[in-house]
């Protein structure tokens, strides 16, 4: 049970890596995007949980109760934020993919290999 | 000295909020008057404190936070001379691009400059960043910047498709290295560089170390564009404007390797420190990503693409040096950083202006038609010289100290790869002059596959402006090898780069560093070896140049034995760059995982 | 590349990868053993050196501050960068039908009230930010999402004012823009970029934290704005901006 929620951020990892390489449809793929970036917070929020301990607001309760790390939940706001930027930004590259080819596969935009 | 590194980031970052908010009532030249002045004060600044970065460290501490009892608290720039050096290069870039597309660019998009300050702003921070999760935060900055400016030109799919490929693949490789942050963070309840490097030099690095290190690696390396991550640069290179191309080619995603060396420097240099295993994976790494660059460069008649694939292969080498895990090597990297950044930059303002003259980038469709512009065509060749490495021009010099690195290790095998990777790219690029320029070779030719649709540029532009700035950026970018003193100084910051235990003693205790010794102020010598290289790569450079203009009159045995021999890994190569995005994420998947083993292979234990 | 080579190539890899995976968790400590000093250090001391009982705002706000002001300007570039990639000036827009539009009481009933709930929530989420859970991203997520439910159980008119870039440019530059200044007047005053100088008040009343409720603001002002200015961006692309003629309703 200790590592539960460890191996719950690897498998969301891995499982998001793979939606985004078999991906059929831009949309689904910045989902998976998301999916994957969804087990960092799961880790760092892990990582920081101390046994009994409270959240790290100190209004009404004494200071010096055990808490959990503040830290790890602050990152983990900001990699939120960093995941709404990128979201907004590949759901606009399909809405223009669409625009141009008719199609939001992302096998399926190649204009230019090799 | 301490307030100027803020500055570095808060100038461009201000400038960008303020004039993107009063884009609707602000006149058109004083936008472009506010942000070049903007991106040169910052360029300014930087030189300013290179100069003070030479003799102590300059350590900022945000929010007053400074360290209590040897524990940090906050968030800290710590700038050495390779640092400042590396945001003055960078401010030069983004200036000359700025200017660049003063008139480069079509009349309307007024955000443009807003996200090119912005891209500014978070290289600055990441080349001077000393937190682990802070440098997370500046590489999705630049990375949000960067994925809209590539896709630019919305007209066309090629735009879409490329900066698609870029935004997935290198935010992927953004949140491996926020996944790679949480283990570190968990095993030394730290995120300050120095810190965590002090917590790991006690006590065994089991696996959890190594795992993190192969995530957080992987992550500057995908930005890095090393092979097999660097899949997502043709296509983004190929398809974003010309001054975009030369901020990301020139400057971007050299600094992804500078940012991995750090991380070495200061955090894994303690537990790994004593064998030279990741840095040999490095210096393979290294390696093959400049062959294979400089073959698919060869393979290309888009010009922006073959450069894109001759930044690679310099990265390649650039990443060789940084493997060898000695000063000279890292001199050499940084030497061939500042070069290149510059000389990539011109070629591809020069791209830039065969656009805008006749309307396509294809090496075939301009065959002759750059005759009779002496200044553009002495500005690519000379260009190209200074990218191959011809003696005591360009990027010589950094070339040269890396082979001083590696004969000192004993590993003077790599050189001779590491120089045919740069004949290769710079053969490639000298091919696609001569045939431009003067008119040489065929008009057609089926090895080097299928031609790109591009629109013609829509409107009017001033030349001779374009044409000044490349001159500069070219001008600047082969004198490097020159500069009298530069090769010192260079090494010394890498030295200084290298000190973990002082760096630490000095952001954690205010320990100064010792006095710095006094550099002569004279052009580096190299060792005959080099000059014989640069030579030899001059050569085979010019020769297959040569050889791929005039492909049909070689004599019909060897091009016969040729066909045979190289006609199905050429068609292997072209499918692995398929430009598709998952294929893209599959080889990251590999590489990550393939790093990851060989590290656990070498370093357990 | 085809999809079997893919996938001939995608499995190893992730078993690659998850061995790893398997490997460093081995390595972690066990789930509640959080053993750095970091956290416990800054939950000691954020409250008495700051006055702000939110010590993860506090650590947001001030300790690291900096990091914020770089989250911030990444959703400032993204939001630029889908202006500029879904801008568009030659492609005809569709108009969006109006029939199709229902006219249910209940929805506007419901809808008004959930868009005054939400709105009064996030605004209280923003402004006791740092000193019960909450902040000022948190709030403006939430006041963002209030408004654009506006335009789901409304028409185009209620909606108006909220895509007037006219007004939500400006707004961005003041919220992006004014983090940097706070910062900014710090480094001219002679300390540290970001330093708190304000004073700073008692904890658990709203006037704490010195500086970290100006950048609170600051933050929570970006962000509602540029929630709105993606929203409007994406509608964009398929409703035609509002003329005088959409009189009916």
């Amino acid at each position: 049970m200790s590592y539960l929620p460890y191996a719950v951020a690897a498998w969301i990892c891995l499982v998001g890596i793979a939606g985004i390489a078999t991906s059929k449809n831009l949309i689904h793929l910045a989902i998976c995007l998301t999916v994957t970036q969804s087990s960092s917070y799961v880790l760092l929020l892990s990582v920081g949980y101390v046994r009994h301990g409270k959240a790290p607001i100190f209004l009404g309760t004494k200071l010096g109760t055990t808490a959990v790390d503040p830290v790890v939940q602050a990152l983990t706001l900001t990699d939120i934020v960093v995941s709404v930027a990128v979201i907004a930004l590949i759901l606009a590259l399909a809405l223009d993919a669409h625009r141009l080819s008719g199609t939001v596969d992302p096998d399926h935009i190649v204009d230019i290999s090799g | 000295m301490s307030w100027i590194p803020p500055l570095l980031v808060a100038i461009p970052l201000l400038t960008s909020a303020v004039t993107a908010g009063l884009d609707h009532v602000t006149p058109r030249p004083v936008q472009h008057a506010v942000v070049i002045a903007a991106s040169a004060a910052t360029t300014s600044l930087a030189f300013v404190l290179l100069r003070h970065a030479e003799s102590h460290e300059v350590v900022h501490w945000f929010g007053g936070w400074a360290p209590r009892r040897g524990l940090a608290l906050g968030i800290d720039f710590a700038v050495g001379p390779l640092a400042a050096g590396m945001c003055a290069v960078i401010g030069l870039v983004v200036t000359l691009a700025l200017i660049y597309s003063l008139t480069f660019m079509r009349a309307s998009p007024r955000l443009f400059d807003a996200l090119m300050l912005v891209a500014l702003g978070a290289m600055c921070g990441f080349a001077m960043s000393g937190d682990l999760f802070n440098l997370f935060v500046w590489l999705e900055l630049m990375g949000a910047a960067a994925y809209a400016l590539t896709g630019f030109q919305v007209e066309r799919l090629g735009p879409v498709q490329g900066a698609v490929n870029f935004a997935i693949t290198n935010s992927l490789g953004g949140y491996l290295f926020a996944i790679g942050i949480a283990l570190i963070y968990a095993r030394t309840g730290s995120l300050n560089l120095a810190q965590i490097g002090n917590t790991l030099s006690h006590g065994p690095a089991g696996g959890l170390v190594i795992v993190a290190m192969t995530l957080l690696l992987c992550g500057f390396l995908i930005k890095g564009a090393v092979v097999p991550f660097h899949l997502w640069a043709a296509d983004a290179y190929a398809v974003a404007p010309a001054p975009v191309c030369a901020v990301l080619g020139g400057v971007m995603t050299d600094i992804g390797l500078i940012g991995g060396a750090r991380l070495y420097w200061t955090v894994f240099d303690a537990p790994f420190g004593q064998g030279h295993a990741v840095g040999d994976v490095l210096l393979w790494l290294g390696m093959v990503t400049a062959v294979l660059a400089g073959t698919m460069a060869f393979l290309q008649r888009h010009l922006k693409r073959m450069l894109a694939y001759s930044v690679v292969c310099h990265i390649g080498i650039m990443l060789a040096g940084i493997g060898l895990l000695n000063s000279a090597g890292l001199a050499g990297a940084e030497l061939m950083f500042l070069g290149h950044a510059l000389l990539t930059a011109g070629l591809f303002f020069v791209a830039g202006i065969l656009h805008a003259d006749h309307g396509v980038v294809d090496e075939l469709h301009l065959r002759g038609r750059g005759r009779g512009c002496w200044a553009t065509a002495a500005v690519w060749f000379a260009a190209t010289f200074g990218l191959v490495g011809t003696p005591y021009v360009g990027i010589y010099l950094g070339h040269g100290s890396i082979d001083d690195g590696a004969s000192e290790l004993g590993r003077g095998w790599v050189l001779p790869l590491l120089w045919l990777g740069s004949a290769l790219a710079g053969g490639a690029l000298l091919r696609a002059g001569a045939r431009i320029f003067l008119g040489w070779g065929d008009s057609d030719d089926s090895l080097l596959g299928k031609a790109m649709e591009e629109d013609p540029l829509e409107r009017d532009v001033q030349r001779p402006l374009l044409v000044a700035v490349a001159v500069t950026a070219v001008v600047l970018g082969l004198a490097v090898s020159v500069v009298p003193g530069l090769g010192q100084r260079a090494e010394y910051a890498a030295v200084r780069f290298e000190d973990r235990s002082g760096y630490a003693a000095r952001v954690l205790r205010d320990h100064p560093f010792a006095a710095t010794p006094r550099l002569p102020v004279a052009i580096r010598h190299t060792s005959l070896e080099s000059l014989l290289y640069g030579a030899s790569a001059t050569i085979l450079a010019l020769g297959l140049a040569l050889a791929g203009l005039y492909r049909r009159r070689l004599p019909r045995a060897v091009s016969v034995v040729a066909r045979r021999a190289l006609a199905a890994p050429i068609h292997l190569l072209r499918e692995v760059h398929s430009g598709v995005v998952g294929d893209y994420v599959t080889w990251v998947a590999v590489g990550t995982a393939f790093v990851g083993g060989t590290f656990a292979l070498l370093l357990h234990g | 590349m085809s999809r079997r080579v893919r996938l001939l190539l995608l499995g190893p890899a992730l078993l690659g990868l998850g061995s790893l995976f398997a490997w460093a968790i081995a390595g972690l400590p066990a789930f509640g053993d959080y053993r750095g000093p970091y956290g416990f250090v800054l939950n000691r001391l954020v409250v008495p050196l700051r006055h702000t009982t939110n010590v993860v705002m506090g650590v947001n706000f001030d300790v690291r501050g900096i990091d914020t002001m770089g989250e911030e300007f990444i959703l400032y570039a993204s939001v630029v960068g889908v202006t500029l990639l879904l801008r568009d000036e030659t492609r005809s827009r569709q108009v969006e039908r109006r029939t199709r539009r229902f006219r249910s009481d209940t929805v506007r009933l419901v809808g008004v009230g959930m868009v005054g709930a939400g709105l009064l929530i996030g605004l209280w989420l923003m402004a006791f930010g740092y000193v019960s859970p909450g902040g000022g991203f948190q709030g403006g997520v939430v006041a963002a999402g209030a408004i654009v439910l506006l335009y789901l159980v409304g028409n185009h008119r209620d909606y108006r004012p909220f895509r007037s870039e006219r007004v939500l440019d400006p707004l961005e530059a003041v919220g992006t823009g004014g983090y940097v200044v706070v910062g900014l007047a710090a480094l001219v005053s002679g300390a540290a970029f970001l330093t708190n100088l304000f004073g700073l008040g008692t904890p658990g009343l709203l006037r704490s934290g010195g500086s970290i409720p100006v950048l609170n603001w600051a933050s929570a002002i970006a962000v509602t704005v540029a929630m709105l200015l993606l929203f409007a961006e994406f509608l964009e692309t398929y409703v035609v901006p509002l003329e005088p003629e959409d009189a009916d309703s």
